[in-house]
């Protein structure tokens, strides 16, 4: 186990490396010149040029990577363009407001995804199953801000009893979870984004178990005298390593913040620091939001590669 | 000769009554079981011989109800140690099975749970039907192991299904299927997935456990061989019914039905080389569109109109033999 352990760590280095040269020739890939937003149209050369020196991005492109990659391995992320503060700040705030929703919406959308979709893949062909899967599919078919906005149209300008947008009176640094002033602006975003992961999770959960229910030995289950339940209990350990797949997947996509929903609710969280970046084009920020998001990803895939060997044997042989 | 008279003083461990198995669904009904009848005493083993569709499986796990409820619609009688099977409700079905009547499957690999180690999955049995601590049903699983004979039994608890060879899983099944010391065991071709020489081994063992354990059995095989190898009693399946059953030396001796011929003379026995095989000519039926009369009319060369007309009735040609042919007297056989 312990070896499997390092030698997946190892797997994950190169990957790592990968995606930061993604990230930072990504960004010199897309159309457009950052400095054009910081500088006035009618600059001299000569202005242009110390910018340009000021911020490295007069040197040849693999001299600028190693720089970078040298400031990133030690936290530097470099300054925003736009605000002129450290990216790491701003990544960090708005990777702590997105967490502060997922750390909702990831225990909602997976046990409900999962629930559903376990009952549906025990009973395929019943009406629970009809019901269950037609509800899934809604969940992921809905476009998701267009929900966030139907909510805020009944919830707080029809009913009144929660708020529409933002983070509250105490703002993003001040905000607590165990106020209920504050926590009640999460409750609309929340509820939004489990949306499609919910969807997500009982279609691929339904899939899984309908799979092992019809293997062979679930009839050798049955033949031992088992009880539903026991033999149901097989049934979702032999699917869960699918189910965690999709569900590490769904975690990075919560983290990632959904551009979309957090527009809508105005929620200061990656997302919104995205678009924001992508409209300002703050190289520094779109690189170092992209990259975290990207590790992210990658520490993800890492955890459940390890739970799927926990939980079945045969993975941890290749 | 030794299944004809003396064991029928015995009272049946199993006796089946015109048990009929239909497969169900929108589009047509097909005929799997039609008009089965059997019994199998303590102690003896009744191989049910067939090829692929005649039935033979489909009566096995009718015989713990192990077929999907939505889609079977099964009539007739089937009765285990003085129980109505096919009337018990879900939690008596559930001591039935694993603990009166226990099974063995085809495929070692596919019916055992991948991700429970062998030892969890003979536990669990235990525990179920014992209600015994998971340690007790845990040291019950090691002694069942080297029962079996599985080498270094021990260390192979805590090895899981792919960690095995064929032999070692269908040695695990069998383990498992014996733990809670059952009286009737039901096999389904538990030798066809082996390699030959492991396939003799395994023979022998259960011949062996089942002689110790005085288990009554039922094992189904496409293989005379391993009919002859194991049997006291054969049951010869065509098309959902049993047309031919009698002791095992003597229908092997002296088979009644133009089928059982068939099947005995498709097979390689030491024949002459250039001789081809006499294959028995055509395919078995449409299980959905079963002809009226015997079925096996259409690839019978004795056939008559008489067999066309109805299916032919059981008769008893000698003591212990059954054969369903109208043909039994005819000059041909001889």
């Amino acid at each position: 186990m312990i070896n499997l352990l390092i030698r997946r760590i190892f797997y994950a280095v190169p990957i790592a490396f990968g995606v930061s040269v993604v990230c930072f020739s990504l960004v010199y890939l897309a159309p457009g010149d950052p400095l054009q937003t910081i500088l006035p149209s009618d600059a001299s050369a000569e202005t242009i040029a110390l910018v340009k020196a000021a911020y490295g991005f007069d040197q040849p492109l693999p001299i600028q990577f190693l720089k970078w990659l040298g400031r990133v391995m030690l936290g530097d992320f470099g300054q925003s363009i736009a605000t002129r503060r450290p990216v790491s700040l701003e990544v960090m705030g708005a990777l702590h407001n997105t967490a502060t929703l997922a750390l909702f919406a990831v225990p909602i959308a997976f046990s409900t995804g999962f629930s559903m979709g376990a009952i549906a893949g025990c009973f395929p062909g019943s009406w629970l199953d009809r019901l269950l899967t037609g509800t899934a599919v809604i969940g992921v078919s809905l476009p998701n801000y267009w929900f966030g906005i139907v909510l805020v149209i009944l919830f707080a300008v029809e009913a009144m009893v929660l708020p529409a947008t933002g983070m509250g009176a105490n703002g993003s640094d001040g905000f607590s979870i165990f106020r209920w002033a504050d926590a009640r602006f999460m409750v609309l975003p929340v509820i939004t984004l489990s949306m499609v992961p919910i969807g997500i999770i009982a279609r691929s959960t339904r899939a899984a178990v309908s799979e092992v229910m019809g293997q062979d030995f679930v009839s050798t289950l049955r033949a031992k005298g088992l009880s539903e339940p026991a033999i149901i209990r097989h049934v979702l350990k032999n699917a869960l390593p699918q189910v965690l797949a999709v569900m590490g997947l769904q975690f990075g996509y919560l983290m990632g913040g959904s551009i979309l929903v957090e527009t809508v609710f105005t929620w200061p969280g990656s997302g919104f620091l995205l678009s924001k970046a992508i409209i300002n084009r703050d190289v520094p920020v779109l690189q170092g939001t992209i990259l975290m998001l990207a590790l992210i990803f990658v520490a993800t895939n890492l955890l459940v590669d390890l739970a799927q060997s926990l939980i079945d044997p045969r993975i941890r042989r290749t | 000769m030794d299944g004809g008279v003396v064991p029928t003083l015995a009272p049946a461990l199993v006796s089946v009554e015109d048990l009929t198995v239909r497969f169900v669904t929108r589009d047509s009904t097909a005929h799997a079981v039609n008009g089965v009848t059997f019994s199998v005493r303590p102690g003896e083993v009744l191989c049910i011989l067939g090829e692929s569709g005649s039935g033979k499986s489909v009566t096995l796990r009718a015989l713990m109800r192990l077929l999907p409820p939505g889609k079977t619609r099964i009539s007739g009688s089937i009765t285990v140690d003085g129980q109505d099977v096919l009337a018990l409700n879900p939690a008596a079905l559930r001591r039935l099975r694993g603990g009166l009547v226990s099974m063995i499957f085809q495929e070692p690999m596919t019916a055992l749970d991948p991700v429970y180690t062998i030892g969890d999955q003979i536990a669990e049995t235990v525990m179920r039907h014992k209600g015994v601590s998971k340690t007790v049903a845990l040291a019950r699983a090691l002694e069942l192991l080297e029962l079996v004979k599985i080498p270094s039994a021990a260390s192979r608890l805590n090895n899981y299904p792919h960690e095995l060879s064929g032999g070692l899983r269908q040695r695990a099944m069998i383990a498992m299927a014996l733990s809670c010391g059952p009286r009737l065991l039901l096999a389904d071709e538990p030798t066809t997935a082996l390699d030959a020489t492991v396939q003799i081994q395994v023979l022998i063992l259960l011949r062996k456990l089942q002689k110790e354990m005085g288990m009554g059995t039922i094992f189904v095989t496409h293989d005379l061989g391993v009919a002859s190898e194991i049997a006291d009693r054969i049951a010869v399946m065509y098309a959902g019914r049993v047309v031919e059953e009698g002791p095992v030396a003597d229908v092997l001796a002296n088979p009644l039905h133009p089928y059982t011929r068939g099947l005995m003379a498709s097979t390689v026995h030491g024949q002459d080389r250039s001789r081809d095989i006499d294959a028995i000519p055509g395919s078995p039926p449409d299980l959905r569109q079963l002809p009226p009369g015997c079925a096996f009319a259409p690839r019978c060369s004795l056939a008559a109109g008489e067999c066309l007309s109805a299916v032919p009735e059981p008769r008893f040609p000698a003591p212990g033999r059954m054969a369903r042919c109208v043909r039994l007297g005819v000059p041909a056989f001889a």
